[in-house]
């Protein structure tokens, strides 16, 4: 049986590693020229207690299921994660009442280890905070994670088992026989499949829409800006204020990696491409974070960015077979605390999967090789956390180019690139080498490891160095060789010269 | 009678210095602050010229490229000619520093030479 | 673990000079630390002319002006990693470091020079708003690009920013049959040598558009075009002047920062104006037997400027290595006053010996013409230069007199003022 999951997002690529522990054929599409390319490459990765959603929607029940498995699941897939807790920061007495509702929702969600603490408490674990805050809803079991790191090592994973992801390859149109799936068309051709889940983000509405399925996602774009290391301990727990209407409000929060994150704000857009940044919104988030930390630095911005939050009106996921079509699952409006869900959601679309295969007289049986873990692949920076760069030597005793640094700011070593380009799902742009490896996402940005970083793409993949992109074909870095332009422009004055 | 705006890079100054023109003879220099000035407007009027530092295409180095100048001032209206014939130029490395790369390049008399080692690869 | 008497961080023309000064002050046992696989730093990519008229008194390129430095390093049998990346370095001065051949250094030196150089501002430290396209770069990448990999970064190019770096490399682009289309420049003037203005941009009709900046950046693969608008003197927007134009590439010109990661290792303070760490006029930090010198230490405009300063700490190096150093009974500040953002050093804290003055480097805040630059003591002055002019873009150098400098004086204050009744003096 030969499934197809459009999308390699977080979701379609949870999906294709849970399905890879089965005996079929797993095929995910992915427009782009690597995983996390959407959503899932830009939001605040976090993953929740649970306490915010109404466990009647299905997003509360996904969320709350899913939160305790990511210890062994981060451990499983070596994806840098940490569960350091979130505090709700409330002002005055009106916000008290809303933490109190939030609490009791939490645990009607089973969640029992919420807590109110008071302004004193909050000051000794938060010491920058606002002076004005008074009270906090403290949720021990709120964490953060890499949410790009998360999906790339699912795809790694389904791939390490068998599944195959296939990159730049854009969906068309579904096509049915009998009222029932039978294939996709993709600008490479078409592919045969006996299901396809449609996992495609802020496009599934109109993957939807090909099974008549009616849906509308409304594309809510959320800014963000990212600090320099530097001003790591400003924060140590996930710091959200009161919610707003469309969003958690604009959060402050540490990195996995150890940088300050502050952000998103909420704004709906038409475009589903529509990544910008403007000064309004920038300025927006930077105020709204110091109503929490007042004292955060401008100039220890080192990168903003944008993302987009796939949202339905109803604010709850879609997760469902089409209503039009057979083999189709459709899985729309996966918004906040998508990310946080994947463990369960993943579980409940394979359920829909094998009930489905059941019904179709296919019979999905596990693998018995299945491989839980993906492999621990070395990295410079985590001997340097613990202070053990002295074990490094080992490492590069067994292979020299772990002993060439090439980004200067992050300390990621040559061979820690190349494993990257070598990895199942491989890294084939700037970007996918940056979010597999941190390099160039320090503080200069590529300045000392972008030619640095292009030459290894070039010589590893055995491409010109002028097809080397930042994130896909389009997206080149250079536009010719030395004198190129000149030799060029003289020929063409030698042609019309001639005639 | 023509007027040619120049600014005398003698100092961080920038004077803009007024040349006056008339039948190819200057007739009146005006807006320098010292003698510097003068002599560097008159100069750039009559015959203004340029090093021109730039690169040549090199194989089998340890660089794809070698730096080089030119060994003396070229006329600044031959700059962008110049780089014509040095981008048809291809050397072989090494190359030492100082070798000459072209000569004479566009009948100027003036060579092109190179500015840094380069090594076999 | 092995123990150097000196190790030079960084074989930029800084690192380079220091080591050499030292070596012929008659220490043996040097080691210079250089993460790039040639030494020179930044000066191999500046193929351009300029380099050299103070220091060498001729008119050289970047790569010549290195070698001038390499050659002597290969002569004087100092010892030169290259491709070895410094790590960490602790207040016990203990340094570790990462190559292919070696793996993980571990060494130990009685003195270091910190010689790290600087880095370039990016997009993100001057917020430009927009989309996040390939075809931004800063202006050193593109250097690098162009004249060392043999690539070109584009063809179709704006330029942000009238730094030097910014106004050569727009020449550079043009030489290689680009399209510069503009440099804008948010300053009412241009942050480069009047020189570079004249020879990379009048001679090429590129625009200069002062006052103006890069408010929005299109383009959701490769870069299309930026929205220019002009500024007031505030740096505000000023509504209705924004202006969209094409362009593939866009050069960041915005400034640079000293790389000074390794001197936060070692706890140094940072000072709020050079980025740098505080010095005495030995070059010497708040760490005994720690030097700084070169871009590392404050941003110089001429590398003539940093080879000398790089001798200085080279000197003293050797000096506190023979014991040849005896402390003052109290040290003396330098504070900047009137139009002076900075000075270097901060304070002079040995007595002079066989010193005959101190090289004061510093800078101004605004564009100044016939000035003094007066040293005062407890409201006199001491000393005073005539200058004709005075430009933030270019750094300032005066030497104080060792005789000027009594025992008993704590402070010593520099500032900038206008000559009164005096016209087109000439210093």
């Amino acid at each position: 049986m030969r499934i197809i999951i459009i999308g390699a997002g977080v979701i379609g690529t949870a999906i294709a590693r849970e399905l890879s522990r089965y005996e079929t054929d797993v095929v995910l599409l992915e427009k782009t020229a690597d995983v996390a390319n959407g959503t899932s490459k830009a939001n605040s990765g976090i993953i929740h207690a649970g306490y915010n959603a109404d466990f009647n929607t299905l997003k509360g029940k996904l969320n709350v299921k899913s939160n305790p498995v990511f210890d062994k699941l981060c451990a499983d897939l070596k994806v840098p994660f940490k569960r350091i807790g979130s505090f709700v920061v409330g002002f005055n007495e009106q916000d008290l009442k809303e933490l109190k509702k939030k609490k009791e929702n939490g645990e009607k969600n089973g969640l029992n280890n919420l807590e109110i603490i008071g302004r004193k408490q909050l000051i000794s674990q938060e010491p920058n905070i606002n002076k004005n805050a008074k009270y906090a809803l403290y949720a021990p079991e709120a964490a953060i994670i890499s949410p790009y790191e998360l999906t790339i090592a699912y795809a790694d994973n389904a791939v390490i088992n068998g599944a195959q992801v296939v990159l730049n390859t854009e969906v068309y149109d579904l096509y049915f026989e009998d009222g029932k799936i039978s294939g996709v068309k993709t600008n490479q051709g078409e592919i045969k499949a006996d299901l396809v889940i449609n996992a495609a983000g802020l496009y599934s509405d109109k993957i939807a829409g090909m099974a008549n399925d009616e849906f509308k996602i409304n594309p809510r774009k959320g800014e963000y800006h990212l600090f320099d290391k530097e001003y790591g301990d400003i924060v140590n727990h996930i710091l959200f204020p009161m919610p707003a209407k469309n969003s958690k409000g604009i959060l402050v929060l540490p990195t996995v990696h150890g940088n300050i994150l502050i952000g998103p704000n909420a704004y709906d857009t038409n475009d589903k491409d529509e990544l910008s940044t403007t000064n309004k919104g920038l300025d927006e988030i930077l105020k709204g974070a110091r109503r929490l930390i007042p004292e955060i630095p401008e100039k220890g911005i080192i990168t903003s960015f944008s993302g987009l939050r796939a949202a339905l009106d109803s604010g709850d996921f879609h997760i469902d077979f089409s209503k039009n079509k057979g083999g189709l699952i459709n899985i729309i409006g996966i918004q906040s605390p998508g990310l946080s869900s994947t463990p369960a959601i993943s579980e409940m679309v394979v359920q829909m999967v094998k009930d489905y295969s059941n019904s179709e007289k296919y019979n999905l049986k596990l693998k018995k090789d299945f491989k839980q873990e993906n492999p621990k692949l070395p990295h410079y920076y985590e001997y340097e956390e613990k202070e053990k760069v002295d074990e490094w030597q080992k490492i590069v005793k067994e292979n020299e180019d772990y002993g060439e640094i090439i980004c200067r700011c992050e300390h990621v070593s040559r061979g820690e690139i190349i494993d990257a380009i070598n990895s199942p799902v491989p890294a084939q742009t700037i970007d996918g080498i940056k979010r597999r490896t941190r390099a160039s996402s320090g503080r200069c940005q590529a300045g000392f490891c972008g030619p640095r970083l292009l030459k290894i793409l070039s010589d590893q993949l055995d491409i010109d160095p002028l097809q080397v992109s930042k994130k896909g074909s389009g997206s080149q870095i250079l536009k010719a060789r030395s004198k190129q332009l000149i030799l060029e422009k003289t020929k063409q004055d030698k042609k019309a010269g001639d005639q | 009678m023509e007027e040619h705006d120049i600014i005398c890079t003698g100092c961080p100054k920038g004077c803009r210095v007024t040349v006056t023109v008339e039948k190819d003879e200057i007739t009146d220099i005006k807006g320098f602050e010292c003698p510097t000035g003068k002599e560097y407007a008159i100069n750039e009027y009559k015959n203004p010229t340029r090093i021109l530092p730039t690169t040549v295409r090199v194989k089998e180095g340890e660089f794809p490229l070698v730096p080089v100048k030119t060994a003396k001032p070229i006329p600044k209206s031959l700059l962008l000619e110049a780089m014509k014939v040095i981008a048809e130029k291809e050397v072989i490395a090494p190359i030492k520093i100082g070798d000459t790369v072209i000569e004479n390049i566009l009948d100027t008399s003036v060579n092109i030479v190179a500015t840094r080692n380069i090594e076999k690869k | 673990m092995k123990n150097y008497k000196i190790i030079v961080i960084g074989a930029g023309p800084a690192g380079l000079a220091a080591a050499l000064q030292a070596s012929k002050d008659g220490i043996d046992d040097i080691l210079v630390l250089e993460r790039d696989k040639y030494m020179g730093g930044i000066l191999p990519q500046c193929i351009h002319n300029g380099f050299g008229l103070e220091y060498f008194d001729q008119e050289l390129t970047g790569p010549e002006y290195a070698d001038k430095f390499i050659k002597d390093i290969d002569k004087n049998n100092i010892k030169v990693l290259t491709e070895t990346m410094v790590l960490n370095i602790n207040q016990d001065k203990i340094i570790t470091a990462l190559n292919k051949s070696n793996g993980v250094l571990k060494m130990k030196a009685n003195t270091i020079i910190l010689a790290m150089g600087c880095r370039e501002r990016t997009r993100e430290n001057i917020q430009i708003p927009g989309d996040r396209p390939a075809g931004i770069l800063s202006a050193g990448t593109a250097q690098r690009y162009t004249n060392i990999e043999g690539f070109i970064p584009g063809k179709e190019v704006i330029i942000l920013g009238s730094g030097d770096i910014g106004l050569i490399m727009a020449r550079r682009m043009k030489l290689e049959g680009a399209n510069v289309k503009a440099v804008l420049e948010i300053m009412p003037f241009s942050s480069g040598l009047v020189r570079n203005k004249v020879q990379c941009l009048d001679d090429f009709d590129i625009p200069l558009k002062l006052k103006h900046t890069i408010t929005r950046i299109e383009g959701k693969k490769r870069l299309k075009r930026v929205e220019i608008s002009k500024v007031d003197k505030d740096f505000n927007l000023v509504e209705g002047t924004q202006k969209w134009i094409d362009c593939d590439t866009l050069l960041l010109s915005v400034g640079l920062i000293p790389e000074n990661e390794l001197s936060k290792a070692m706890n140094l303070k940072l000072h709020p104006v050079t980025g740098g760490v505080y010095v005495n006029e030995n070059r010497e930090t708040e760490l005994k037997g720690v030097y700084a010198c070169g871009n590392v230490l404050h941003v110089h405009d001429l590398v003539d400027w940093v080879s000398e300063e790089a001798e200085i700490a080279g000197r003293s190096a050797a000096e506190y290595l023979n014991g040849n150093q005896e402390k003052r009974n109290q040290p003396i500040k330098i504070t900047p006053e009137k139009n002076v953002t900075y000075t270097v050093p901060q304070k002079i804290e040995y007595k002079f010996k066989d010193k005959k003055f101190i090289k004061i480097f510093l800078r101004v805040e605004k564009p100044m013409e016939n000035v003094k630059i007066v040293f005062s003591h407890n409201e006199k002055s001491i000393l005073s230069y005539d200058k004709k002019i005075v430009m933030p873009g270019e750094m300032v150098t005066v030497n104080l007199p060792a005789a000027l400098i009594k025992n008993d004086m704590e402070e010593i204050k520099l500032s900038i003022v206008e000559k009164v009744g005096e016209k087109n003096g000439r210093t």
